[in-house]
């Protein structure tokens, strides 16, 4: 076992707690910093995949951006903190099943294919290989995503200003 | 035991599993959206492993950073509709939007 290992399940411990603790605390504000520490294990990932741009880009757009959209979404709404967590047992029940179902099924799936048996390559740095993916092969979905940014952009904007009454 | 792609591959099946219990049992609208940010990152941290594990090259990479890329739209977004229902309904409970016209 060698330092990366360790750092795999270090990261891996990390975001396995932080995230069931933003799945069964009772608090929103602390389901959202607990997401917060989610957010930056798979960011370590992404490091330890070296992948060193989508690292970046996790801890930028995500850990700067969307979670403090969505901290900013739990404080706006204030019933938002008092809400309680757990529905009534009829629904409980069926989701915990339907989870553990899909846990089972994908870490069985996981465990028993035979993956490509050729190590990883040596990392090298990717962000100028991506950016020539994305100008070359995948210029299309690049253009796409943009205009779908132009036009989540002015949609939020719309939806969440204040009506005048 | 060394790391290798299904390590990865099981860790994103947990937190995929986490974010649908959010989605499934949550009543809070926000907490909904953070378990299918959740989800959004089991999926892209498939892709990153891929990436580095299959001969796929950085394509898996370039299919993350979209997932990135759409989840800040979707979090944009689900947002300002989560705000707009707020002021409609008063509340963001998931079980009680049942009208279109609050």
């Amino acid at each position: 076992v060698g330092v990366p290992d360790l750092v795999f399940y270090a990261l891996a411990l990390l975001g396995v707690v932080s995230g069931a603790i933003v799945v069964f605390s009772r608090n929103v504000v602390r389901a959202g910093f607990a997401l917060l520490f989610t957010l930056f294990a798979v960011g370590g990932l992404y490091a330890l995949l070296a992948a060193d741009f989508l690292a970046v880009t996790q801890l930028l757009l995500y850990v700067g951006g969307i979670l403090i959209l969505l901290l900013f979404g739990a404080m706006l709404t204030q019933n938002a903190v008092r809400v309680d967590l757990r529905v009534k047992g009829l629904s409980t029940l069926p989701s915990i099943l339907i989870c553990l179902a899909t846990l089972a099924l994908l870490v069985a799936v996981a465990a028993s294919t035979q993956w490509w048996p050729a190590g990883p390559k040596d990392p090298a740095p990717t962000t100028r290989a991506l950016g020539h993916l994305f100008l070359t092969e995948f210029l299309l979905p690049f253009e796409v995503v943009s205009v779908v940014l132009l036009a989540a952009l002015i949609g939020a904007v719309y939806l969440a200003r204040q009506e005048p009454r | 035991m060394t790391v290798g792609l299904a390590h990865y591959l099981v860790l994103s099946a947990i937190l995929f599993t986490l974010g649908v219990f959010a989605v499934l049992s949550q009543k809070n609208a926000i907490r909904v959206l953070m378990g299918i940010e959740l989800i959004l990152n089991a999926a892209a941290l498939n892709f990153a492993a891929f990436s580095r594990y299959a001969e796929t090259g950085l394509r898996g990479q370039v299919f993350s950073l979209f997932i990135i890329v759409l989840a800040a739209a979707e979090a944009a977004i689900a947002l300002a509709i989560v705000l707009g229902i707020y002021r409609a309904f008063r509340d963001i409970d998931v079980d009680e939007m049942d009208s279109l016209r609050g």
